[in-house]
């Protein structure tokens, strides 16, 4: 238990990590999934999963909205950003990740003039700032980034910024987790769910899961303390056969969600009938669109979009630990021909992914050591 | 981009448009606070966590340090969250 002394309560944390074990069944190995992938990196830096009982495993799932564009996605951006005229923006996560044929940041280095940016706010003001030129910008994210997108597309309309457009890879996050619950290759006992994401959707969209599939869903914040008793909030439930959603991170997170953001999200997108998401496929509504009173500002219909479908790289396994399945240093490309340097899937280019937390955390070397 | 960012909003800077001075690591800048104004407009001393630009929650202070503290044990990525958010300027 040696990073324990590291949690803002290191008493706490010993007390909820012996509850935990005092919890947990001895026959029975336990599988929780936190969606997010904030969870992911305070699990591996703060070490939780250390103090966790053997049977009680944690699997990391698809919450890094960078880990799970696909590469057809990138090709397509950047196919735009070559575009004669064109600033392509789009956040700094986003310039690594690999696309069939090199990624945003290649492709600036080739000439294309791409710029990164903090807020889609920064894309807008960059477009009034050139009004000769074509600025887009390619967004991506959650519903915890969506609303930013939608209110942002909302002032350029209402402002009539002609050269703005946005490529929307926005996601939501029901879909894949419901596809994951559906697949066989999966068998969970619980979720901690996200946080930043629930700001905006709120608890109630996550009520399927108890409800449809009969599992516990627990809201958490980021820090250490917070997964542990997410957790022990979750073993609770498993334990008096209750099955709900809790809301742990109260303090953030209201159970109604962000009504504006919802309604300005409704306002600006519609759902896509199918969008792909590296290593899980194709999920029926799962991506975001701009809505018909939008499209003068989408930039797939401004320009045109190769549109390909390209398969994730035959190394790759990101599928596989985006849904759990392996640990990512199971795969076979981790730390060798993968690294956050040079990227072969996206779950290594954002230090949300679950192979870039254990990586930069050293997990790997740990994992070694104990074999 | 994944990380919310904890700042305490100093003054609204653009009535129309909803956008307000936030006070964050001891830097100015500027960001939109629209998305929490559906009861109660945001004023001078509210703590927000700040995602791309935008105030995507009300905390207290005493979650808004506790977060910052959280953050600041990240290392690379916080710094890196601020380079971005010090690079922005949003009018
Ligand atoms: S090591 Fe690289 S290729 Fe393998 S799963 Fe992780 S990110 Fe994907």
């Amino acid at each position: 238990m040696k990073f324990v002394d590291e949690f803002r309560d290191a008493e706490l944390g010993r007390a909820l990590a012996a509850e935990i074990l005092a919890a947990v069944e001895p026959g029975h190995h336990y599988k929780f999934m936190e969606v997010c992938g904030g969870h992911t990196h305070s699990i591996y830096k703060y070490g939780v999963d250390d103090l966790l009982p053997e049977n009680v495993e944690l699997v990391h799932g698809p919450g890094c909205p960078v880990c799970v564009i696909p590469m057809g996605r990138v090709d397509d951006g950047i196919a735009i950003a070559h575009e004669p005229g064109v600033i392509f923006t789009c956040f700094g996560d986003m310039m690594r990740v690999p696309g069939s044929n090199g990624s945003l940041l290649e492709a600036k280095a080739a000439g294309a003039d791409i710029r990164m940016v903090y807020s889609p706010l920064d894309a807008l003001r960059i477009a009034k700032a050139n009004p000769d030129r074509e600025v887009v910008f390619f967004a991506i994210g959650f519903e915890t980034t969506a609303p930013s997108t939608a209110l942002t597309l909302k002032r350029a309309r209402a402002e009539g910024v002609r050269n703005f457009s946005c490529m929307c890879n926005h996601v939501t996050i029901v879909p894949p987790l419901r596809a994951l619950l559906d697949s066989p290759d999966l068998r969970l006992d619980g979720f901690i769910g996200p946080g930043h994401v629930s700001t905006v959707v709120g608890a109630r969209p996550f009520e399927f899961i108890p409800a449809d599939y009969g599992r516990p869903v627990v809201i958490a914040g980021f820090e250490p303390l917070d997964i542990l008793h997410a957790i022990r909030m979750i073993l609770a439930q498993l334990d008096e056969g209750r099955c709900e959603v809790q809301n742990q991170y109260k303090r953030v997170v209201p159970w109604q969600g962000n009504l504006r953001a919802l309604e300005v999200m409704a306002e600006v997108f519609e759902l896509r009938p199918h969008f792909e998401w590296r290593g899980l496929g194709f999920i029926s509504q799962s991506g975001l669109k701009l809505s018909d009173a939008y499209a003068e500002l989408d930039a797939e219909l401004r320009f045109a979009v190769p549109g390909v479908r390209v398969a994730d790289p035959k190394a790759c396994q990101c599928g596989e630990v985006l849904k759990g399945v392996i640990k990512p240093w199971e795969c076979k490309v981790f730390g060798t021909a993968c690294t956050p340097e040079r990227p072969i899937g996206t779950c290594m280019v954002s230090s949300e992914g679950a192979c870039a937390a254990y990586y930069n955390f050293g997990r790997f070397a740990r994992e070694k050591e104990a074999v | 981009m994944c990380l919310a960012i904890p700042g305490q909003i100093a003054e609204i800077v653009d009535e129309t448009n909803r956008l307000a001075q936030v006070e964050v690591a001891g830097v100015r800048r500027t960001i939109n606070v629209a998305l929490l104004e559906s009861d109660r407009s945001i004023v001078r001393g509210d703590w927000v966590l700040i995602h791309v630009g935008f105030a995507i929650s009300r905390i207290d202070e005493e979650e808004a340090h506790a977060t910052r503290l959280l953050l600041e044990e990240m290392g690379a990525e916080y710094e890196q969250e601020l380079e971005e958010l010090k690079a922005s300027v949003i009018e």
